[in-house]
């Protein structure tokens, strides 16, 4: 049948309905782009409401997806309605790429073989960067869009903390939460990497490890040291520090409660619609520079584009006025 | 030196990687042939949604719905193949996935076509080459489609 053909509306009912299927093919459009995702984002933009958004990041293998698990379980025990973004780096050889986190959120098999949905469910998605991590800018903050519209709340996006991509969608969370783990330097690593600065709360997983406290100390000195502490409200604001053990469970209702007093405590400092414009200001942005992208590349590889790289291969003008001349075509300014 | 022909990334339609759920049904406990596979299909360009062992017919019909999946690829070293791939094709059926399952593993001569029969789309034999492998993938997508 021409599943490729079903029109995104009829789909987006369906999803609203209940429709697993549904939503998981609208999703496929969405990391697809182009028109039929921003029809679906005209359709979920009307729906979506407010979700709870949380980012979850840290190093490959620092028990990411298995803590997301341990959430998602505590959650449908209480009748809540979580959905479940993964995120992982495409091979930049073949543009493949192998998407295990589902296996670690094992526990939890959102079974409902008829495709309706169940009262306390979860959906998943596994979503590969796809290289361009211009698109993954965009296409995140739609996914998260359309589980919101759909009825899934919180919105959980996991994502390895290295690109700054990665780093700014889980910024742009209203919780993002740091896993780090014993050993390996990981705080000075996270702080490297940008992350202090975005975290909201500090898990440090893997506690069943020797060298667990050592993290949380090392992370407690740089906290003191650093000035982002409340800066960005004045509220004063420090990023608490939880220790877990997500493979057997041990703290993670603790990391669950520092999660949600954090959004209690955004909602208080009435900092949540900052966090949301920062969010769409972030979207628009990044929408703007997928498709000015592709139309320098459009124009580029064009007859023009061409003609100018030639001109600037034979020294008869420079790359910068080569640049400026495509700048010119692509404002229309000739 | 490599000439680079100006190429541009695949920006949306046209290029989409195939994604690919991979999984063991059945208990058995050998992971390493399915693990292989998962690279294979990675190497051949695949976005692999890998589950792992021991999972049950429901379980992957729930993936490939959430993970709109173009293919299933399952695993199987035990004798249980002759029930367990039909009743695959069966939940896949009841719930209107029209996604071709692909199987490899250990399965003896004599079983590939009562599996062809049942609605297995193709069945990867223990001596396939990685380009082979991948092969069979992308035409069994493309048959279904
Ligand atoms: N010892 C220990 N291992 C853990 C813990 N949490 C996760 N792991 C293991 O760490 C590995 C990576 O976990 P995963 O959740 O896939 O990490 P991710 O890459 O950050 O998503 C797996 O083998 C897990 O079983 C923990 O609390 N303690
Ligand atoms: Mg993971």
């Amino acid at each position: 049948m021409g599943r490729q053909l079903q029109p995104v509306q009829e789909m987006y009912r369906e999803a609203k309905g209940g429709d697993r299927r549904a939503l998981g093919r609208l999703l496929t459009r969405i990391e697809r782009g182009g028109p039929p995702a921003d029809e679906i984002g005209e359709l979920a933009h009307v729906d979506a409401g407010s979700a709870h958004v949380i980012g979850i990041t840290g190093a490959p293998g620092s028990g990411k997806s298995t803590l997301t698990g341990r959430l998602v379980e505590l959650l449908r025990d209480n009748d809540v309605r979580p959905a479940v973004l993964a995120v992982d780096p495409s091979s930049p050889l073949t543009g493949g790429a192998i998407l295990g986190d589902r296996i670690r959120m094992e526990g939890t098999p959102s079974t409902e073989p008829s495709g309706t949905r169940s009262t306390n469910d979860v959906f998943i998605r596994s979503m590969a960067t796809r290289g361009h991590s211009g698109g993954l800018a965009v296409a995140v903050p739609q996914a998260v869009r359309l589980f919101d519209a759909v009825g899934y709340d919180p919105i959980i996006i996991e994502t390895v903390g290295v690109g700054q991509v990665e780093v700014d969608v889980v910024g742009a969370a209203d919780t993002a939460v740091v896993v780090m783990t014993p050993g390996m330097g990981d705080a000075v690593q996270a702080n490297k990497a940008g992350l202090l600065e975005v975290a909201d709360v500090f898990v440090v997983n893997k506690a069943d490890r020797p060298g667990a406290d050592d993290v949380r100390r090392d992370l407690d000195l740089m906290l003191d040291l650093s000035h982002v502490t409340g800066q960005e409200d004045g509220s004063g604001y420090r990023p608490p520090i939880v220790m877990c053990s997500a493979i057997d469970g041990d703290g993670t209702t603790d990391v669950w409660q520092a999660v949600a007093d954090h959004l209690e405590i955004l909602g208080k400092l009435g900092r949540r619609h900052i966090r949301r414009r920062h969010r769409i200001r972030a979207e628009i942005r990044a929408t703007l520079n997928q498709a000015l992208d592709s139309r320098i590349d459009d124009l580029i590889y064009s007859e023009v584009g061409e003609r100018l790289v030639s001109d600037a291969q034979n020294a008869s003008r420079s790359p910068s006025s080569a640049a400026a001349a495509v700048l010119d075509h692509l404002l229309g300014r000739r | 030196m490599v000439d680079r022909t100006p190429s541009k990334e695949p920006m949306s339609g046209g290029d989409v990687p195939l994604r690919v759920v991979l999984a063991k049904l059945g208990l058995d406990g050998h992971d390493r042939g399915i693990k292989v596979v998962a690279r294979i299909l990675r190497d051949a360009g695949m976005e692999v949604i890998y589950l792992g062992l021991r999972q049950t017919t429901d379980s992957i019909v729930t993936a490939v719905m959430e993970e709109d999946a173009d293919a299933i690829g399952l695993s199987m070293h035990n004798a249980g193949h002759m029930t367990l791939a039909p009743n695959m094709v069966k939940a896949l059926r009841q719930a209107e996935l029209p996604v071709p399952i692909i199987v490899g593993g250990i399965v003896p001569k004599d079983d590939v076509q009562p599996m062809l029969d049942a609605g297995v789309a193709a069945v990867i034999g223990p001596g396939a080459s990685a380009e082979e492998v991948a092969a069979i993938v992308r035409d069994a997508v493309s048959a279904s489609v």
